[in-house]
């Protein structure tokens, strides 16, 4: 990250977190905080069964009830477009259902939404779901996604002949080599089980459609995103959609995405000419709001006698469910691209078969696709352990990526930039006292207490970046992966700093607020961060994969580096000194060699936004804006450690 | 059903309406009175967001029903702190020690806390753990949320001792950790 030159104040120091006075007062606002005149509120039939038919629906008898405004179905809503999925894989064949937002002729998944009843009362609305009468003529199901590519196995889309996805296979050719030149060759079925996000934050949002405008408030991480999408379906411009993150209660990869719900409460406001606000319930979460993982790995590794191996291969089964959310189906290609873990494997390849089962979509869920990767390439190195004979800790060690090897391509083509595996392995021992754990084993285990000892290391992509390795033309995601930031100083001197970003949780208004307070020198209490409106900053990608301060972070410093620049040359001008003898210390920009002479940041923002005496050419003003893309891929830098020590139960003496 | 009247004191303020016999105390509090620092999480008593403290101890409101707390004192989230902006030690201490993320436990997890202070000044580690045991958070890992707990009470120990100091510069460094 650029420095400011002049010696950071507020980055690296510990602050009270801005964003906490209204979240421990209960005057934080979440979406389903907010209620607006004529609101009606929706609640949404659901299918109890996993694959079927419809043969009818039946809404009169929920429509006549008190309270009830209406109910709505599939062919109710005015959407030009399903569901989005953004992933538009290089080279790979994949079969894409269409997914709308309300079932249409069948349904696939237990949840899947069927209609929607809205009115003037909460209670009244989902007592009325109850007289909708949906007829089902129930189909064959399959759940397991390995029976699912049996032959013979019921289809979840009959028209693609087959649940296979798509396959794709990345890294090493060459496999068979690897297998010759290994003595011993292991082979484990891994199952990276379904997970479930679980903010303590059900999904919920708010849309209002008023003279031509549509509104959408959204417990969502990707607003900007959100708008792009309801632009196709709702067929509207743009510019007449505003969507807004407001505080949102903890996503973990599952409020990354566009569901079916906002889409059908935009198009119901829209139709009805009242604003929707639709609250998921606790089991609506479980069952509607993506899942995470749900991979089989069968997973073959060929080692020396000595331990160190010759080469890795993981055939990933992975069941993406019955429809595909936002990113279902590239998923598993992040365990493609950290296969390798820390270590040094001439030959990887990792094979993804992608299949369909009559269960909700997978999607991201903290990590998405790596803590799979991790758990894969872990378990081998100790089970391949065991079956040499030697500790985990020496075969962990004999295959790390050495730190004289960096920068260091790894088989599937991904450039590590740097790292120190030995080190960071060496500095966990040391810290849980490893040694000492393991006597103490041996001594428990004499008196018949059985302790485990577990640790890990990993390799993560933070930052989902740059965008030409994930965009359209590198990985394949339809998107750009930069991060814009807008640093707007007041003509009093106050800040604002609008960001893409979409924080929930993660404290962005006050670590970039810190970013944005040192480089004009100022302080963080008069740095306001505004962010999840797309009415109100630039366009922004979100917050998701641990990289809003890595490239959003980044994009405020440059941004604020920028009004330093602006302001160091007004100072020089009025000052009659040259711009590069202007420091940033003590809250003001002085002359280097005179500190008596200077001026607070309000005297530049006043001398900028009243232009009497600018330099020549100079605009007024002091706003800076930057879009920033990462030149580097980013953040597979870290060998982190995670330890878990597990005591076992007493066991009854013989 | 018809209408029931019900009369509450909430954070001090009485309040007369007519509620349905089935409203849940928290979408009472929510929905009719605008009270909406407390949160539903889960629909089932797990999590614990919406817990308040209804005569004094802390109950999840999801499992109340507005009838049942007619004649009751209801505190919330809104009514815990002193006069103005005066905050409970609870709230200052999940402040202090980074107790919270995206905050939407907290409310529920602040008046579970202040419950068990009020009843146990002194608590140990294990004790307010258990005390916890019915609040959810997914953010935090609930480290940080227990030191918070037993920081506040020490100050409250100590504020029995001697008046508190003026609430801080949120923007001055707490400690000098450097850049």
């Amino acid at each position: 990250m650029s420095g400011n030159g002049n010696g950071s104040r507020y980055v690296g120091q510990r602050l009270r977190r801005k964003e906490d006075p209204p979240l421990i007062t209960g005057k934080g606002v979440y979406t389903d905080d907010m209620t607006l005149p004529g609101m009606l509120y929706a609640a949404f039939v659901r299918s109890p069964e996993s694959h079927a038919r419809i043969t009818s629906i039946e809404t009169s008898a929920a429509a006549a009830r008190d309270g009830i405004h209406a109910v709505l179905t599939a062919e109710d809503l005015d959407l030009a477009a399903g569901m989005p999925m953004a992933w538009v894989p290089p080279g790979v064949e994949i079969n894409t259902p269409e997914h709308w937002p309300l079932a249409r002729g069948e349904v696939k998944h237990v949840g899947q939404a069927v209609g929607v009843v809205l009115g003037e009362d909460k209670y009244a609305v989902v007592d009325a779901t109850e007289d909708v009468v949906v007829e089902y003529d129930p189909l064959p199901v399959v759940v397991d996604p390995e029976a699912a590519l049996e032959d013979g196995s019921p289809l979840v889309h009959e028209q693609f002949g087959t649940n296979r996805t798509h396959q794709w296979g990345l890294g090493s050719e060459d496999m068979d080599v690897a297998w010759q030149e290994a003595d011993i060759v292991i082979e484990r079925r891994i199952v990276n089980h379904r997970v479930h996000g679980a903010p303590i934050e059900p999904r919920a949002c708010l849309a209002e459609y008023r003279a031509g405008y549509l509104t959408l408030w959204s417990t969502t991480q990707i607003p900007h995103l959100t708008r792009s999408f309801l632009a196709g379906s709702m067929q509207m411009s743009e510019d007449r959609i505003r969507v807004v993150a407001p505080d949102v209660g903890g996503a973990f990869g599952t409020k990354l995405n566009h569901y079916p719900e906002e889409a059908v409460a935009c198009a119901a406001a829209r139709r009805l000419g009242r604003p929707v606000k639709w609250t998921e319930t606790r089991s609506e979460h479980m069952t509607t709001t993506t899942h995470g993982r749900d991979q089989i790995d069968r997973v073959k590794m060929g080692l020396k006698r000595d331990g160190t191996i010759t080469g890795l291969h993981i055939d990933v089964l992975a069941d993406l469910g019955a429809y595909y959310q936002l990113l279902t189906p590239i998923i598993p290609c992040f365990t493609a691209f950290v296969a390798s873990g820390c270590y040094k494997i001439p030959r990887v390849r990792t094979d993804i078969t992608g299949v369909f089962t009559n269960k909700f979509p997978t999607d991201a869920t903290r990590g998405a696709g790596r803590p799979e990767a991790t758990h894969v390439v872990e378990v081998m190195v100790e089970q391949a352990a065991a079956e040499i004979g030697i500790a985990p800790v020496d075969i962990r060690r004999k295959n790390f990526i050495p730190k004289e090897d960096f920068p260091a391509e790894v088989a599937v083509g991904v450039v590590y930039d740097s790292g120190d595996y030995h080190g960071t392995l060496d500095k966990l021992l040391e810290k849980i006292d490893f040694d000492e754990l393991e006597r103490e084993r041996s001594e428990l285990r004499e008196r018949g207490i059985y302790r485990g000892i577990g640790y890990s290391t990993y390799m993560e992509i933070c930052g989902l970046a740059p965008s030409r390795i994930v965009g359209p033309h590198g990985v394949g995601i339809q998107g750009g992966f930069w991060e814009s930031a807008i640093v707007r100083v007041h003509p009093s001197g106050s800040v604002t700093v609008f960001t893409g970003t979409s924080p929930h949780g993660q404290g962005l208004d006050t670590s970039m607020a810190q970013i944005a307070a040192d480089r004009p020198g100022t302080t963080p209490d008069v740095v306001e961060v505004i962010h999840g409106d797309t009415n109100t900053g630039p366009y922004g990608m979100g917050t998701y994969g641990s990289r809003s301060l890595a490239v959003g972070g980044e994009s405020v410093a440059r941004a604020a580096e920028k009004v330093q620049d602006k302001a160091k040359r007004i100072v020089a001008h009025m000052l009659e000194a040259a711009p590069e003898d202007i420091e940033v210390a003590g809250g003001k920009f002085t002359v280097r060699g005179s500190p008596d002479k200077g001026m607070t940041l309000a005297e530049v923002s006043g001398a900028a936004y009243i232009p009497e005496n600018l330099p020549d050419g100079m605009e007024p003003g002091l706003e800076e804006t930057t879009l920033y893309d990462p030149e580097h891929p980013a953040g597979s830098t870290s060998c982190a450690t995670s330890l878990s020590t597990t005591a076992g139960r007493r066991s009854t003496p013989c | 059903m018809a209408p029931v009247r019900v009369s509450l004191d909430v954070n001090g303020t009485t309040y007369e309406r007519e509620v349905e016999p089935r409203l849940l105390l928290v979408h009472f509090l929510r929905d009719h009175l605008g009270l909406t620092g407390t949160h539903v999480g889960c629909d089932t008593s797990n999590c614990g967001a919406c817990t308040v403290h209804l005569n004094g101890e802390a109950v999840k409101s999801c499992t109340v029903l507005a009838v049942q707390a007619d004649g009751a004192q209801v505190t919330t989230i809104e009514g815990l702190g002193g006069p103005g902006d005066a905050l409970h030690p609870v709230q200052e201490a999940f402040w202090e020690h980074h107790g919270l993320q995206c905050g939407y436990c907290t409310p529920g997890m602040i008046m579970a806390a202040a419950d068990l202070l009020a009843r146990n000044s002194d608590p140990s580690e294990a004790e307010v753990r258990e005390a916890l045991a019915g609040n959810l958070c997914r953010c935090t890992g609930y480290h940080n949320i227990v030191k918070a707990v037993m920081a506040a009470a020490k100050a409250t120990g100590r504020a029995e001792a001697a008046p508190p100091p003026p609430p801080g510069d949120p923007t001055v460094p707490v400690t000098g950790v450097g850049a």
